[in-house]
């Protein structure tokens, strides 16, 4: 696997997708690195461990986490920076293939393709929510440290 | 002064629900424009308010005595820019920088300004997207070309059907139909060699990634309704894609 061709690549994808949905001007270097990061993450778990399902919660996790830090940083709306970059961990293949296997009448390989296809969009979804919830969590008990700390200060 | 006061309500209203209006058709998830919102409604002090958002219309309701309003949204796009620019709009008029009215042209000029890119910059980004794509699910260099023209082509195709007929479905189901068509010639024409990867590259400008996504945060944070209803569209979405590219592998 050539790492440096890949993370370019997705990059390349991550931002173009940006412009495609119409993110702010200066975010759209920001979208391709969250895509990069994605997509890393998911082919180094694939080659590790060999279970694309997992891989694909792993990355979209990843993408979340960084997503939200940047949205904090450029006090955008999330959703900004974690559509573009979840964009390269969408099961295209496997949708594609079980719908050609159901054109060829070959139902049963059909269902295994678009089982995986559920499952793994799923897992994708799965990983975003799962990030989200545990950040707001961390923000929270930041931001209640923090009050905390000022109200130590007056006192 | 009560007169005042009234017309004063009447603008927040107006404010609230134009707010609303353009996150809803730009692509914001729905717990976030309720939360926008209600978050406009407090600084403003109407404090026991409540508004039911759905991705074809938002109701608001302010305090007891002013009547329900309600706005109806027709068409939806993807512009994530705007959103952005509602959301900044938002803070300000929270942080009290901005005054209501401000905030109200502020949104109206947001309204009717068009920040999307160029049309050719965005056949551009699809095409560049669809070569990357080819290449990062394991196609070959050779099949490159292909892939850029076609995701090119596809995306130009939906683009210029949607403008006519507003029906999203049949334009994404043409936009398949011709990709997979063009993705079949190259491929007996010789030129081509692997017909799946070329499909697959050049189909995914059209995959309904941003649907999928807020439609299954709006159902973990509870908003059934919408999140039904997006996850209908983007199923539609799916099935028109898979269904013009079983058209062409059926032959």
């Amino acid at each position: 696997m050539n790492w440096p061709l890949e993370a370019f690549l997705s990059f390349l994808a991550a931002g173009s997708f940006g412009v495609i949905f119409n993110t702010p001007r200066k975010t759209l270097l920001s979208c391709g690195l969250v895509g990069m990061t994605g997509w890393l993450i998911y082919r180094s778990y694939v080659l590790v461990l060999d279970d694309t399902t997992q891989a694909s919660f792993a990355g979209a996790f990843g993408v979340a986490l960084v997503a939200h830090l940047l949205a904090k940083k450029f006090k955008m709306p999330m959703i900004i920076f974690s559509v573009a970059g979840i964009i390269p961990l969408v099961p295209g293949s496997k949708a594609y293939n079980a719908m050609r296997n159901i054109v060829e009448n070959n139902y049963l390989e059909a269902i295994t393709y678009a089982s995986e296809a559920l499952m793994i969009s799923g897992a994708v979804a799965m990983g975003l929510v799962f990030a989200e919830v545990l950040m707001q969590l961390f923000f929270k008990r930041q931001a209640k440290r923090i009050q905390r700390k000022i109200g130590m200060t007056q006192n | 002064m009560a007169e005042i006061g009234e017309t004063r309500r009447e603008l927040a209203l107006d404010c609230f629900l134009l707010a609303g209006k353009i996150l809803m058709e730009n692509g914001a998830e729905t717990y976030r424009v309720e939360d926008t919102m209600i978050r406009m409604a407090i600084s403003q002090k109407m404090t026991h308010s409540h508004c039911f958002v759905t991705p074809t219309g938002i109701m608001f309701s302010p305090t007891e005595e002013m009547a329900t309003r309600f706005v109806r949204i027709n068409d939806r796009q993807t512009d994530l820019e705007r959103v952005a620019l509602v959301n900044a709009v938002s803070r300000r008029l929270v942080a009290g920088e901005y005054t209501l009215q401000k905030a109200y042209e502020e949104l109206q000029v947001i309204d009717q300004t068009n920040y999307k890119f160029h049309i050719w910059l965005q056949i551009l980004a699809a095409a560049m997207a669809s070569g990357c794509f080819l290449i990062l699910l394991g196609g070959s260099w050779s099949d490159l070309p292909f892939a850029f023209v076609f995701g090119g082509t596809g995306f130009i195709i939906v683009e210029t059907i949607l403008i006519q007929t507003r029906v999203k479905f049949f334009a994404e189901f043409i936009g398949a139909l011709a990709i997979g068509i063009l993705a079949l010639l190259a491929v007996y024409s010789g030129y081509g060699t692997d017909l799946d990867t070329i499909i697959i590259g050049s189909i995914m400008p059209l995959v309904p990634g941003l649907l999928i996504t807020n439609a299954v945060r709006d159902l973990m944070a509870g908003h059934f309704v919408s999140g039904l209803s997006k996850g209908a569209e983007a199923f539609l979405t799916a099935f028109a894609i898979g269904a013009g590219i079983a058209l062409v592998l059926s032959f």
